[in-house]
């Protein structure tokens, strides 16, 4: 800690650390535009000028950027220096002189950085004579709107795409006053963090299309803290509403999870919510039909219908933990069922049993980012758990730093630091049966069918420790390669092992997981991170469900059902799942979306979506975090463990059942301790901030007389929530909250995004009061190494015959964002990928139909060429609405189509 | 006794006097054309609207009156899909009309607007819109700003160079 003096003040400061960061995160407004505390500072844009005096005698002193001055003893600046004062109203001005005058059509208008700095600095008209520059505007697939007249060359855009992102389809182009950001040509955006751009541009380039459709104010958005649904990485988002519709998904910055970013599936997969899909009606079957009904007439015949016989309850991986729970309590755990298939169940298992049982260390997301060695095993983590795949991108910066650090380039000064690096690549190796988006950062990748990652992976394990069981019987020229893997692994000091549920297969797992038993040493605790399926895979892995499968199988089944927030086809074949249906009498369905199982329900009550819900996920490294309804949805949709306990307490006539969350929480705990930790995520509904409940809405939220006004002049209370210390209008507390209730970011002077500086601890550091979430599993600290025994390896019967390998798709593989009309837009068919000689064998050509034939079944798909992976293998799409493909991984073989 | 003659006098002589009461309705009272009363939406020189559903007028608005939700034409023009004011609400205090950039909502010198409902204070759009350009003629956004409409490409609007030829390496 060094003291340094600016304009007169004492302050105490880390000697290296950039100095427009510091001052930033002392609360001190330097105006500043290419500057990102993920991306460090470039120097581009002139405006965090302030002035460094020589010493105390020095009275004329020097104008610098402060972006790329770092902080030394004794240094006196002022930021208020009329002089410097002057420059940066100048520079302002200057990069106005072409700004179009858009501000009310434009997107951007109201949480603009450009406007804010704007006003910050106090240049107010234009002088400049001279006619205004214009550009051309380019389609950039169904995301993200351009429109470049509005640029003031930051390069934010090109440094956040190309090298945090690692796409390659965004540059710049053109000469001195004529840059341009944008593609060759016009297309989509290829890379799948390209959603940023909205928020990391400063003024509006690039702007959130989905938005556009309906577009809202920042400042008419009623928002919560809440959590993405759409996989098990549980990144916080912040859902914005406005007249019953939601409107947008905006990033939630947690400092261990997802930082300041989100994938595409994330920020976009929102528009399934507006989709006359959703299920907003109770119904009851009559006949063959659903029909509309109320929710007493529905109780009562649910009481009628479930009192006698034995009933058995379906749970959900993408239903709340409350919810799961709800359903357990009211079926008893033995009735419980988990609902995902036999091989996911043991997948769960497996986990589970690895993180109680087993020293192994699982990161959180931001502490992948640290890893000095990573080795992604058998898993396209790009598409099957997508913020992570960023993440891990970011292990170059780390090594690209440190490297970087020996000629003296600062940490920060990040454009400096990649040009150092040069073509560098990160310390990782990635072993996947095709190419994947991760390759091109890899310093090695293999080419390898699961069933040989697996062996590869229990070999690499006996490579680096003996104890771990040995393998037998192996292709020579793997020992070149298991020796250079192994020795990076024992020579790193933060070794991670990734791997996920897209390749679907359970020995995977165990594979990683017993690379990092033989990598645990004293000094050294590897890391392990497992991507589950669901938002809420492990929450439901940890009530113990049973498994699903085995009465599948057996037919023997009760009389009645509850199947909550699941659709069964997604799981298990259309046959099986027919069949499970037909033994019921009574089925009762919770969703808030029709699926193929909506279909075989003879009650539906509507729930909420996540954004309209309160209740907890429990992401896969085991963090809890707790979401909150951005708006109360039009009755009668509500929560789904709401639901379950109105139906418990008229079913066993006891009442007081719970209604409030906290209520639901209480006696959750009460059941499994392992949840304790789910009553401190947050304060309880009862928590004041000087008696005040903390606002949803901001504090210049519209139309609050006259929204409604067209329905009735006389306006209603506003909505009371029971289950969140938070108000659903404007009124209550607008200052900085506790981190677990952030639903919008502030400050007086600043709209933009960027005022999220002044409720970190520093810019780019922890949330003011920690960040929200606590994990409710900590791996053991059982120092004992454990090993998973070899398994009996896949071997291929017949000659032709392929590995059928399930490919994840970030858009189109997911249950819900596949129903969002801008998500489906770049969803690609269904397709059957494989190698060009496994093409040329069976007279096939890329975008032909083939048939693929695997356990008796066949399906249609297009082809594929991917001349980079392994021929022995055929990567099928997965989880896409037309063709689910339950089955997979499996064995089979491809031919092509005969023409009628 | 003479001062209660005298006042007495004054008021006799007032029956003579010229009437100060108007005979409103009948006869129709004129105001200043700056007296802030109901409030219109009006149309740019080329009719067409005038509102881009900016939201700044409802964000001005100190009691909330004012709702609307935006939408484009094909073409990328940006209008108001609905715009509500709720009159019963609405303080007449001319903040909307401040904040509006296109000077489309306009308060104009009527304030005959008395309901027996209350209801019937909710004006939608097509009960704002009026034909012409209102108090402030002339004025057309779109021929200013720098978004490309229907009828006015990149580069059209006034004081902009044409659009930059990106494969130029002219200096």
């Amino acid at each position: 800690m060094v003291n340094i003096y600016i304009d007169g003040i004492k302050y105490q400061a880390e000697e290296g650390k950039n100095l427009l960061d510091y001052c930033l995160s002392v609360g001190l407004d330097i105006p500043y535009f290419c500057f990102h505390p993920a991306m460090g500072s470039v120097g581009a844009c002139r405006l965090c000028a302030v002035k460094m005096y020589k010493d105390e005698n020095d009275t004329r002193g020097k104008i610098i950027m402060s972006c790329v001055q770092p902080v030394q003893d004794g240094m006196i600046i002022s930021i208020e220096d009329p002089e410097v004062k002057h420059f940066r109203a100048q520079v302002i001005e200057s990069l106005m002189n072409n700004h179009p005058h858009d501000c009310p059509i434009c997107d951007e208008g109201g949480e603009c950085h450009l406007q804010d700095m704007t006003v910050m600095t106090g240049h107010v008209y234009r002088r400049n004579r001279f006619k205004k520059r214009t550009y051309r505007n380019q389609y950039l697939g169904p995301f993200i709107n351009h429109e470049m007249n509005r640029c003031i060359q930051c390069y934010r855009c090109t440094r956040f795409y190309r090298e945090y992102a690692g796409g390659y389809d965004l540059d710049v182009f053109g000469i001195h006053s004529r840059v341009f950001f944008g593609r060759h040509q016009d297309g989509m955006l290829e890379n799948e963090f390209s959603g940023n751009l909205v928020e990391v541009c400063p003024t509006g380039v690039f702007t959130d299309k989905t938005l556009k459709k309906h577009y809202t104010r920042k400042w008419d958005l009623s928002t919560a803290p809440s959590i993405c649904e759409h996989c098990s990485l549980g990144c916080n988002t912040i859902p914005g509403e406005r007249y019953g519709k939601l409107r947008r998904i905006r990033n939630r910055y947690n400092y261990d999870v997802n930082g300041y970013f989100l994938c595409d599936r994330g920020r976009f997969g929102y528009e399934y919510v507006n989709r006359e899909t959703r299920i907003k009606k109770i119904k009851a079957r009559f006949g063959a039909e659903l029909q509309d009904t109320t929710e007493d007439e529905i109780l009562d015949k649910i009481t009628n219908a479930f009192e006698k016989g034995k009933t058995l309850g379906i749970g959900s991986a993408r239903a709340s933990v409350e919810a799961n729970y709800a359903l357990n309590k009211l079926v008893g755990a033995e009735n419980f069922y988990a609902g995902i298939s036999g091989k996911d169940h043991q997948i769960l298992r497996n986990y589970l049993d690895i993180l109680r049982n087993y020293p192994v260390n699982v990161p959180s997301m931001k502490e992948t980012e640290e890893a000095d060695y990573v080795l992604v095993l058998g898993e396209d983590i790009t598409h099957s758990a997508p913020r992570l795949a960023l993440s891990l991108r970011q292990t170059l910066m780390k090594k690209a730093m440190d490297e970087a650090a020996r000629v003296s380039i600062p940490r920060w000064l990040d454009h400096a630091v990649r040009e150092f690096y040069q073509d560098g690549k990160a310390p990782m190796t990635t072993i996947t049966p095709y190419n994947t988006k991760l390759d091109d950062v890899a310093s090695k990748s293999l080419r390898l069918n699961p069933h040989d990652t697996v062996k590869f992976g229990f070999l690499l394990a006996n490579r680096i420790n003996n104890d771990a069981p040995a393998v037998k019987d192996y292709p020579g020229e793997w020992d070149e390669w298991l020796d250079q893997l192994a020795k990076a692994l024992i020579n790193a000091k933060k070794p991670l092992i990734v791997s996920g549920w897209g390749n679907g297969l359970e020995e995977m797992l165990k594979a990683a997981a017993n690379i990092t038993q033989a990598l645990n040493g004293e000094e050294r605790k590897a890391g392990l991170f497992y991507a589950l399926p669901e938002a809420n895979s492990m929450g439901l892995g940890l009530l113990e469900g049973n498994d699903l499968s085995g009465i599948m199988e057996t037919g023997d089944a009760p009389e009645n059902l509850i199947i909550l927030e699941n659709d069964l086809y997604r799981h298990f074949d259309k046959v099986q799942a027919d069949k499970f249906f037909n033994q019921f009498k009574n089925i009762l369905l919770i969703d808030h979306t029709e699926t193929n199982t909506t279909d075989h329900a003879s009650f539906v009550l509507p729930s909420g979506v996540t954004a309209e819900s309160s209740g907890t996920f429990i992401n896969t490294e085991g963090r809890a975090q707790r979401f909150y309804k951005a708006y109360i949805p039009e009755a009668p949709v509500m929560d789904s463990w709401r639901w379950l306990g109105r139906i418990e307490n008229h079913l066993k006539k006891t009442g007081g059942q719970w209604n409030s969350l906290d209520e639901c929480l209480a006696e959750l705990v009460k059941g499994y301790t392992v949840f304790k930790p789910l009553t401190e995520l947050a304060p309880p509904s009862g928590f004041r901030i000087n008696g005040e409940k903390v606002a949803r809405a901001p504090h210049r939220y519209t139309g609050r007389t006259s929204m409604h006004a067209h329905k009735n002049v006389h306006e209603q209370k506003p909505p009371q929530d029971e289950d969140a210390p938070m108000s659903f209008t404007m009124e209550g507390y607008n200052g900085t909250p506790p981190s677990s209730l952030v639903s919008h970011y502030w400050k007086p002077g600043w709209n933009s995004v960027q005022a999220l500086n002044k409720y970190q601890q520093e810019v780019g550091g922890p949330m003011h009061d920690g960040d929200p979430g606590k994990r409710v599993i900590e791996p053991t600290d059982n120092p004992k190494q454990q090993y998973f025994k070899v398994p009996v390896f896949e071997t291929k019967t017949e000659a032709g015959e392929l590995y059928l390998t399930p490919v994840p798709h970030i858009f189109g593989s997911g249950e819900m964002s596949s129903l969002s009309a801008a998500i489906r837009e770049a969803t690609p068919e269904p397709y059957v990928l494989i190698h060009p000689n496994v093409a040329g064998q069976n007279d096939l050509n890329e975008d032909d139909v083939a048939i693929v034939r695997a356990n008796g079944k066949e399906w249609k798909l297009k082809v594929k060429t991917d001349d980079k992976m392994a021929d022995d293998v055929a990567g099928i799409t997965t989880g896409f609405r037309q063709s689910y493909i339950v089955e997979l991984p499996l064995k089979g073989n491809i031919e092509k189509q005969e023409k009628k | 006794m003479i001062s209660m003659l005298r006042s007495l006098w004054m008021v006799f002589m007032h029956a003579f006097k010229k009437r100060e009461t108007v005979l409103y309705p009948e006869k129709p009272y004129e105001l200043p054309a700056r007296y802030r009363g109901r409030i219109i939406l009006s149309r740019d020189p080329d009719s067409q609207e005038r509102c881009v559903a900016c939201y700044l007028c409802s964000v001005a608005c100190p009691v909330d009156c004012i709702s609307l939700q935006a939408t484009e034409d094909e073409h990328g023009r940006r209008y108001p899909e609905f715009f509500r004011i709720n009159f019963s609400r609405c303080i007449f205090c001319g903040l909307c009309e401040e904040a509006c950039p296109t000077y489309a909502i306009q308060l104009i010198p009527d304030f005959e607007m008395s309901e027996y409902d209350r209801q019937n204070m909710v004006y939608e759009k097509e009960d704002l819109m009026i034909a012409g350009e209102g108090k402030y003629h002339g004025y057309n956004f779109y021929k200013v700003a720098g978004l490309k409409i229907a009828g006015k490409d990149k580069g059209e609007a006034e004081n902009e160079e044409s659009p930059v030829d990106l494969n130029s390496l002219m200096p």
